[in-house]
């Protein structure tokens, strides 16, 4: 009669023991890569290839470094900030829209029209990147901004399945109220289900931020050339001639910066960055 | 009644003025853009002279292009590996995090800050990470009594480019599968208990099974991400550091396209990564209908 419960009660001991140590270990790979980042931003160049985490001599000469006019990294942060937003806000608008119309609305042609956009999801970004380069060429619009942000005014197919997941789960009830007390289709979409869907919209504009700021293919096509281009661009463009003056420390801090502003972002919204991925995978 | 708004009258308008910009998103910048890519991988143009119709030699070319090859051998063998990779390891991380324990939230946040950051500053680390002779994981090998490996030369980049594109998409994996486990009713977990059942048994009986979709999910998600894979390996291996190269399909596309002006063939280079990919999606949900169970 007492076995039972000791033998439960030791696995479940046993079962801690490996979880803590697999987690912790597997934290400390997860995290090393940002500890040496940051840690790497503050030692002085000569102390750049030492082993220790401490910098010896901690120094903030490689932030101050990133303000000198070759590399001119606050027009890069303007540009990527500016360009990432305008991506977020076509995103939100366009697929805001669509998902609400795939979501609630019934009209022909729907089912089929939502699993086109579906399949798109599948076809690879390369596939229609030619095209689109050769067209923002013809318009003279290369060594701009406009070929990053407007194609995200096009609505997207991410953006749109996230959020019909999420007007799904929204009452019907509501919509049958709304009407009877006499609301359009576009008030009830703008009235009921956008109040509604902040935690989703929330969710998809922390991604659609994210992507846009992380973006390497797209912005290396059209923004080659290296003072108006993206933060994203300048760190690789950076990195063969920094490396070359042996300056992995300003790389660092200039790497570093890049990613404190997602970084910052993510833990604020932690919970609707998760709840994103989440809505994504669980209803089908 | 019936469930669902009906749009009447002038609302019909309303309705197709809400879809207009997915509309132009779906027939132009996909749509469209397939089909022009279709009809440029028959031809060659450079954008300045005007494109010549040469039938199949694109094609043909990929054939017998020694350096395609390479990229399509390089893509092949990196998301053959990849894929169970990152669903093995975030299911695993997934299944620890699901358990009820301290630090919780903690531990999330940490597996989660890869999947945040942007490649090309993670890749930065990394590449001091790897580097021969100054790198910290050659040091932490050596005080093991291991000897100095040249992570981004061409005998182990395959694992570098491997470990840092799994380290960077356990995050979302974790979401994901978290997001399948707790949608399992608890009372199989009790049941199964009462019946004496170990906890081995009851992941391959009832874990196992009931997260089938969220694998099935997975693994569309990793193998699309595999196959586009860029920023990570385009930042790892490029020239200037040391003898590293790993050309992938997405790189070779970009080289022709955009290095060497051969619109025409990078587009065929781009059709044959699509024509792999939705192959490989059409494998997926001939094996979803026999091996993913759906409650």
């Amino acid at each position: 009669m007492n076995r039972k419960p000791m033998t439960l009660q030791r696995q479940k001991l046993l079962l801690d023991i490996v979880t803590y140590s697999v987690l912790v270990l597997g934290a400390i790979l997860m995290l090393g890569p940002f500890l040496w980042m940051v840690s790497t931003s503050f030692k002085l160049p000569a102390d750049q290839f030492g082993h220790s985490l401490i910098p010896p001599t901690p120094t903030l000469q490689n932030f101050q470094a990133l303000f000198a006019v070759d590399i001119g990294y606050p027009n890069l942060f303007f540009n990527s900030t500016y360009i990432s937003l305008l991506i977020t806000a076509g995103q939100i608008l366009t697929c805001a829209m669509a998902a609400f119309c795939f979501a609630v609305v019934h009209f022909r042609g729907r089912d089929l029209l939502f699993t086109l956009l579906l399949v798109t999801l599948m076809i690879p970004a390369q596939v229609t990147l030619i095209p689109n380069f050769i067209i923002f060429k013809w318009l003279h619009l290369i060594g701009t901004a406009v070929p990053l942000w407007l194609p995200a005014f096009w609505g997207g197919a991410f953006g749109t399945f996230l959020l019909r997941q999420y007007f799904l789960t929204v009452p019907r009830e509501l919509v049958d109220a709304s009407r009877i007390d006499g609301a359009s289709l576009f008030q009830i979409f703008w009235k009921v289900y956008l109040p509604l869907a902040k935690p989703a919209l929330a969710a998809l504009a922390i991604f659609t931020f994210q992507g846009a700021w992380n973006d390497l293919l797209h912005p290396l096509i059209y923004l080659p050339g290296v003072p108006n281009t993206t933060l994203t661009v300048g760190l690789a463009f950076f990195q063969q001639q920094l490396i070359l003056g042996g300056k992995y420390t300003v790389l660092m801090a200039g790497a570093l910066t890049s990613i404190l502003p997602l970084l910052l972002v993510f833990l604020v919204a932690q919970k609707q960055f998760i709840e994103g991925i989440a809505l994504t995978g669980v209803k089908r | 009644m019936e469930a669902g708004l009906k749009p009447k009258g002038r609302e019909r308008l309303t309705l197709w003025l809400m879809l207009t910009p997915t509309l132009i998103g779906l027939t132009f910048g996909v749509l469209g853009s397939i089909l022009a890519t279709l009809v440029l991988s028959f031809t060659k143009w450079d954008l300045l002279t005007p494109p010549q119709w040469t039938g199949l030699s694109n094609y043909v070319a990929l054939f017998t292009d020694q350096k395609f090859s390479r990229a399509l051998l390089n893509t092949f063998k990196f998301s053959a590996l990849y894929v169970p990779s990152v669903i093995v390891v975030s299911l695993l991380v997934a299944i620890l995090l699901n358990r009820k324990i301290r630090g919780l939230g903690a531990f999330r946040t940490i597996y989660f800050l890869p999947a945040v950051t942007s490649a090309v500053a993670a890749a930065l680390v990394w590449n001091m990470i790897f580097a021969k002779d100054t790198g910290i994981l050659n040091a932490i090998i050596g005080v093991f009594g291991g000897s100095r490996l040249c992570w981004i030369c061409s005998d182990h980049i395959l694992t570098s480019v491997l470990i840092v594109n799994v380290w960077g998409a356990i995050g979302e994996g974790m979401i994901i599968f978290l997001a399948g486990l707790t949608a399992i009713p608890r009372e199989y977990y009790e049941a199964a208990a009462i019946d004496g059942a170990n906890e081995v048994r009851k992941f391959f009986r009832i874990t196992l099974p009931l997260i089938t979709p969220s694998i099935f999910f997975m693994t569309i998600i990793a193998t699309i991400n595999a196959f586009q894979a860029y920023d990570y390996i385009y930042m790892l291996t490029r020239r200037g550091q040391g003898d590293s190269s790993f050309p992938v399909i997405v790189y070779s596309i970009y080289r022709n396209a955009w290095n060497f002006f051969n619109y025409g063939g990078a587009s065929a280079q781009a059709i044959e990564l699509a024509i792999l990919v939705i192959a490989l999606m059409g494998l997926y949900f001939w094996l979803e209908r026999r091996y993913v169970f759906y409650e």
